[in-house]
């Protein structure tokens, strides 16, 4: 019987499988960022152990650094202790930082695919949940805890179960103004957000292969959020061309030689998954969630669930849900008022995301009474906005671009959405107080959050 | 880590699905660099108001109900995969937490942890959720090495799932990290072929 590409991967990684239980696997890649490792590096210490392969862990702060001013020293002192605590944990023990400052500084989930550090077969672990993102360029990557971070720290290799194997396909074109994030949230509402949970997907199909690289790095960055170990894309001629020339990738012989594996890494056609789901990208919309987890998104065209279409056990957590965002079941998502937009995150801080967002507000002026953060997710990605002239078109409309980072994707900044305002946010997680205590959060794609943006309400992009 | 064989306790009752792991650690309590105190900041936005002050219906504010285990609706932990989530729960002395559905990876940092995670039948979780309405001083028996889980209220055991190797670990107080680097060779070997 054939294998999935997700076995192909996992299999060759097997060092050993423990009797009744958990499987041994030699981990390639650790990223590590300011928030899940400190307790590692300390663990370390405590034990007097040593890295047993530094060279393939990359530490990369993200999560707590400060989006305007990163050259003056960060403000809050514990937020300012724990990205020098990384600094020094990253020299102590021999390991390659790109630090605050640095030119390839950026949120991990931005950065490791755009040096070429994430490459295709490859297995990828880090202390955060969104490590499914390198998925999409055919890798085997997952989030971790910090203990675990440890293990992989000592011995380069993780104990896991090994997940059972489900293949997303997504036949059909999708729709103009309707992109991954698009697709990504479909998805989650059709799964829920526990619907994936003990599985690794794959994404297939005519709509996946048609996503660039940007959009397939959205994808998978979401798999999370419907609980899925991971997500990931058979790598293709559109990833070979997206790795080709990076800093990290592959050069010369070496190069062929990568590409030709690459190219084996794909789902033999008589390989069986545990769960298939087929879904037709004709069938979206542009998206917005009305709730307080991921899995609570629909078309913006349609109407909030009554409680009678949802199951009796989880009808108080729904109530308590929409409580919290002050919406009624019924209602309307369209034509909602909204105070702030946020562009950016390792779900949308990509070239594209930015080139969809100035390509919509071209011309136009951003609403007076809106509050808008447009955070690159590196200083690759600033650069080339500036490159491309993005900057020029978004300064014209009224919007100004910060500096790379997590920012208000998780508020552990300075960036905070105020309690009780309303936000759309380009990000990965509507969860209550996510973006700051008592703020209300509506998940999209870069296009309705540039509709929002320039008229102040849920607008849907396509009129 | 302790070890843990068995454990009789009252409960906790948080019947509320999806509990993701930005409620029971919010993100800007994750700043601290050791494993200590984030018991302290718990369901910090459900158990405190803006002021700082207890919301006097969040159910850790009721001194009706306390215990060492917590009984959560299905999909608890789902969301970041911060540990930070886990230690806050065993910080504040939670030794199991109960539900009919975990999300992944809070499951494994719970094992990590020396907290248990055990999974129960929808039913079985509707029984308890029903015995701790009617009597607060209900109690739950957790038997590591039985694999079972009693509902003292009406006698009723329900077998859980845990695999073999974790808790081997969890009743003899192992670490993961002592077993990998026993098995250094391998690694060793594996990298050999693997070039």
């Amino acid at each position: 019987m054939g294998k999935t590409l997700f076995d192909k991967i996992w299999d060759k990684h097997v060092v050993a499988i423990v009797t009744d239980g958990p499987t041994q696997l030699y981990i390639d890649r650790l990223y590590c960022h300011e928030v899940t490792s400190p307790q590692a590096f300390q663990g370390m210490r405590n034990r007097n152990l040593r890295f047993l392969r530094p060279e393939r862990t990359i530490c990369i702060p993200d999560h707590n650094i400060p989006t305007l001013n990163q050259d003056k020293p960060i403000k809050d002192p514990v937020s300012r202790n724990q990205v020098e605590t990384l600094t020094k944990n990253a020299n102590d023990f021999g390991i390659t930082l790109f630090g605050l400052g640095h030119k390839k500084n950026g949120v991990i989930h931005v950065v490791g695919p755009e040096t070429g550090l994430t490459l295709p077969g490859m297995t990828i672990v880090c202390g955060d949940s969104h490590t499914s993102t390198h998925g999409a360029m055919g890798a085997v990557a997952f989030g971790i805890g910090t203990s675990e971070v440890e293990m992989v720290m000592a011995s380069q290799c993780i104990l896991q179960a090994k997940p059972k194997r489900m293949r997303m396909t997504i036949d059909g074109k999708l729709g103009a103004g309707v992109s991954a994030k698009d697709m990504a949230l479909y998805v989650i509402a059709k799964m829920t957000t526990g619907g994936a949970t003990g599985y690794f997907v794959e994404y297939a199909g005519e709509a996946v292969r048609a996503l660039s690289m940007e959009g397939r790095l959205t994808l998978c960055n979401l798999s999370i959020e419907m609980g899925a170990r991971g997500g990931m894309i058979a790598p293709d001629e559109t990833t070979v061309k997206y790795i080709q020339g990076r800093d990290y990738a592959p050069k010369g012989n070496a190069w062929d030689e990568a590409v030709a594996y690459w190219n084996t890494l794909k789902t033999d056609d008589d390989a069986i998954f545990d769960k298939e789901i087929k879904l037709n990208a004709a069938d979206i919309e542009p998206m917005v969630t009305y709730g307080t987890n991921p899995g609570m998104g629909m078309g913006i065209t349609q109407s909030i669930p009554m409680m009678d279409n949802i199951d009796e056990s989880g009808r108080i957590s729904y109530q308590k849900s929409l409580d919290y965002m002050d919406f009624k079941p019924g209602e309307k998502m369209l034509g909602k008022k909204i105070d702030y937009v946020f562009l950016g995150s390792c779900t949308n801080g990509r070239i594209e995301d930015f080139r969809a967002f100035a390509g919509f507000v071209k011309g136009k002026k951003k609403a007076e009474d809106v509050v808008a953060w447009l955070v690159p997710g590196s200083w690759a990605v600033e650069a080339q906005c500036r490159e491309e002239g993005l900057v020029d078109i978004l300064n014209a409309a009224g919007f100004e671009l910060r500096q790379p980072g997590c920012s208000a994707c998780l508020a552990m900044n300075e960036d905070k959405i105020p309690a009780g305002k309303y936000a759309v946010s380009t990000s990965n997680r509507n969860f209550e107080g996510r973006q700051g205590p008592g703020a209300r959060t509506i998940l999209a794609g870069p296009l309705v959050a540039a509709a929002a943006a320039v008229t102040g309400r849920i607008t849907d992009p396509r009129v | 880590m302790e070890k843990f064989i068995t454990l009789t306790s009252t409960i906790v009752p948080l019947p509320i699905e999806n509990v993701d792991t930005d409620q029971i650690i919010p993100a800007r309590f994750l700043k601290a660099t050791s494993r200590e105190g984030f018991g302290d900041n718990l369901f910090r936005d459900w158990r405190f108001d803006g002021n700082n002050q207890p919301i006097k219906d969040f159910v850790l504010n009721n001194p009706t109900y306390n215990g060492t285990i917590l009984v959560a609706g299905k999909n608890f932990g789902s969301g970041s995969s911060r540990e930070h989530a886990a230690w806050a729960v065993a910080g504040y002395g939670f030794k199991v937490v109960v539900s009919s559905f975990f999300a992944d990876i809070f499951k494994n940092n719970s094992l990590n942890n020396g907290l248990l995670p055990v999974v129960v039948s929808e039913r079985f979780l509707a029984d308890i959720f029903a015995a701790v309405k009617a009597n607060p001083a209900a109690t739950l028996t957790v038997n590591l090495e039985e694999q079972t889980i009693t509902n003292n209220a009406d006698g009723a055991i329900e077998k859980f799932q845990i695999n073999a190797y974790k808790r081997n670990c969890l009743l003899q107080g192992y670490d993961d990290i002592d077993f990998l680097l026993s098995n250094k060779a391998k690694i060793e070997a594996w990298e050999k072929t693997n070039k």
